[in-house]
């Protein structure tokens, strides 16, 4: 057998023992989808009949804002999941059996694609349930079945690339509670992004970030599969930044996970 | 069996930082034994076990475990060994039986012999009742038990035992220490480290004293107790006059500034040479007390070459091995 398929091999044994994690911890699971869900209703039924009007909407607002939130529901999903990530990853880093894999003849980095390839898994089922129940409250996308598969594409991306970052979270982070505070960002940024509202209305420089920060072209790009609106370069650097994103991650995650630790 | 060492150590050193923790050891475990590694808490034989198991890297030095060095193939190295650490490594969400399924896994058994062998380290482990428990549920004998059989599942040469039966009841670790015998007889080399010397003293074929990151002593036990000069009695007196009267008698000097009102005297501690001890204190019509016949044992030893008493950095030492007491 190459390198290349013991690697595989042992990934797809952590990847085993990750999914028995998850199946054991499904209250995690709830709220981790709890939070979008929340959040989903929140702003479609309490803010989303005058949000609506303000994207011209008319009397129909609350329908038309359902429609203009669900990407940016859908990324703070994402965001939550990757939490919980850096979470399980620092949690398991304080667990004797790490200490055991790294004494034995296995590929090294299994640990974490294991990690990893759980959390996109758990994270894709999760956008589902979450895009189910968006459905339900009225979100209506036009998307023809390519559409769907190249959205479904960008979501499972955008959720690599930060499960990669998060990842290198939980191992950077000294402490749990170190590792639950550094992805809190990712929480934020659909929010300063076009998540919620178009990014036009917002002030100057919040604008400016708005714009460029990585979280509005993958929102955009969703918006434009699913809905239909213009996606112009936006698919480019969405697409550009999650490999930036995954690249970052995965080499942060494997010189951290590397590292002589004399603890 | 073969003529290469099981482990070979020259000129290890490691620090960290500017603390010193092991200081230029050199040292060889011939195939097949138990070899214990025997030193108070801090002494570097958690540092020692990291560097061989590949944990860590060494400063300075040659590490070979089978003949293959840590540091140029690693991999070789990890596929011969096993290692119990002294934090028990199992995944405490996993079942013993799940656990005993990964390890078999990542040592690509395939699904029959992963199936056999997970079955049959269940059984010779006491853990068959609790295979479908998760971990996080066992008590600590299980655990530290379950961790052992982990480590054997890919049939290691050799295994590393770090602090096995720390934090055991003694039963326990009487079923650890039956566990380690049956390993040995099989074949398998193991190195154990330990604070315990009565621990050292019962499985070890070998042992190596380590006291401040370096070896002060190696041998077997038997050789190590040669080290100590012989055991001694140690009287106990009611009052201080008994204590005088006796040394005088018996020729021995009382220890100064011991208030125990204790007298050590040299012997063998035999039925015969007691007789005849209690015999002259009973002419002189001195009382005594109580009487406790010391053999040397390794605690001693540990006292002879480091000039430290082990029990002193570690309480937990001061075991009962070799002593006899009669009141």
């Amino acid at each position: 057998m190459t390198t290349m398929t013991l690697a595989v091999r042992d990934s797809a044994t952590m990847l085993r023992r990750q999914l028995r994690h998850t199946s054991r911890n499904l209250s995690t699971m709830l709220s981790l989808l709890a939070v979008p869900i929340i959040i989903l209703l929140l702003f479609v039924y309490v803010l989303g009949g005058t949000l609506g009007v303000g994207l011209g909407g008319g009397s129909g607002g609350r329908g038309v804002y359902v429609n203009y939130v669900t990407p940016g529901i859908l990324l703070i999903t994402i965001a939550g999941a990757v939490q919980a990530t850096a979470i399980a990853v620092a949690m398991d880093m304080t667990e004797g059996i790490i200490a055991r894999f790294r004494t034995m003849a296995i590929a090294r980095m299994s640990v974490l694609t294991g990690h990893v390839l759980g959390s996109v898994l758990q994270t894709l089922f999760q956008l589902a349930v979450v895009l189910a129940v968006a459905v339900l409250v009225g979100f209506r996308p036009d998307a023809t079945a390519i559409e769907w598969l190249a959205a479904a594409g960008v979501l499972a991306a955008t959720t690599l690339a930060l499960v990669w970052l998060a990842v290198a979270m939980g191992l950077v982070a000294k402490t749990v509670a170190g590792a639950s505070n550094l992805p809190m960002p990712l929480l934020l940024l659909p929010l300063f992004g076009s998540g919620f509202v178009p990014t036009d209305t917002l002030p100057v420089g919040l604008r400016w970030f708005a714009d460029y920060q990585p979280f509005t072209p993958i929102m955009e790009t969703l918006r434009g599969l699913l809905l239909g609106t213009p996606i112009g370069n936006s698919v480019v650097l969405a697409l550009g930044w999650c490999a930036v994103i995954a690249l970052v991650g995965y080499v942060w995650a494997k010189r951290l996970y590397n590292r002589d630790r004399t603890r | 069996m073969t003529n290469i060492p099981a482990i070979a150590i020259t000129g290890l050193r490691r620090s960290y930082g500017s603390q010193v923790v092991l200081n230029g050891i050199d040292l060889q475990v011939p195939e097949g034994i138990i070899f214990s590694l025997l030193g108070p808490n801090g002494a570097g034989k958690t540092t020692m076990v990291q560097i061989l198991s590949t944990l860590i890297r060494a400063d300075a030095g040659e590490v070979r475990v089978c003949g293959h060095d840590v540091l140029r193939d690693p991999d070789r190295v990890r596929a011969a060994i096993g290692v119990t650490g002294q934090f028990s490594a199992v995944d405490s969400f996993l079942t013993g039986e799940e656990n005993l399924r990964l390890m078999a896994d990542l040592h690509r058994l395939g699904r029959a012999e992963g199936r056999r062998r997970t079955a049959d380290l269940l059984e010779r482990f006491g853990l068959g009742e609790a295979a479908g428990k998760p971990a996080v549920m066992y008590s600590g004998g299980m655990r530290r038990r379950l961790d052992l059989a982990m480590g054997l599942i890919g049939n290691p040469r050799v295994v590393f035992l770090d602090e096995p039966t720390t934090g055991l009841d003694p039963r326990s670790r009487r079923d650890m220490w039956q566990i380690v015998r049956d390993l040995a007889a099989r074949g398998v080399t193991i190195l154990l480290t330990t604070q315990h010397l009565e621990e050292a003293d019962q499985l070890a074929d070998r042992i190596a004293l380590l006291d401040r990151g370096g070896l002060v002593a190696e041998g077997t036990p038997a050789e190590l107790k040669r080290l100590v000069p012989g055991g001694h009695v140690e009287l106990r007196f009611a009052d201080g006059r008994a204590l005088t009267t006796a040394a005088a008698i018996l020729d021995v000097a009382p220890e100064p500034a011991d208030e125990s009102l204790v007298l050590r005297v040299p012997g063998d501690g035999g039925v015969r040479s007691l007789k005849v001890l209690l015999d002259r204190l009973d002419a002189a019509a001195v009382q005594v007390d109580g009487l406790t016949v010391q053999t040397p044992d390794l605690d001693d030893v540990f006292f002879a070459v480091t000039g430290q008493a082990a029990s002193a950095a570690a309480p937990a030492i001061a075991s009962a091995s070799g002593k006899v007491t009669a009141r």
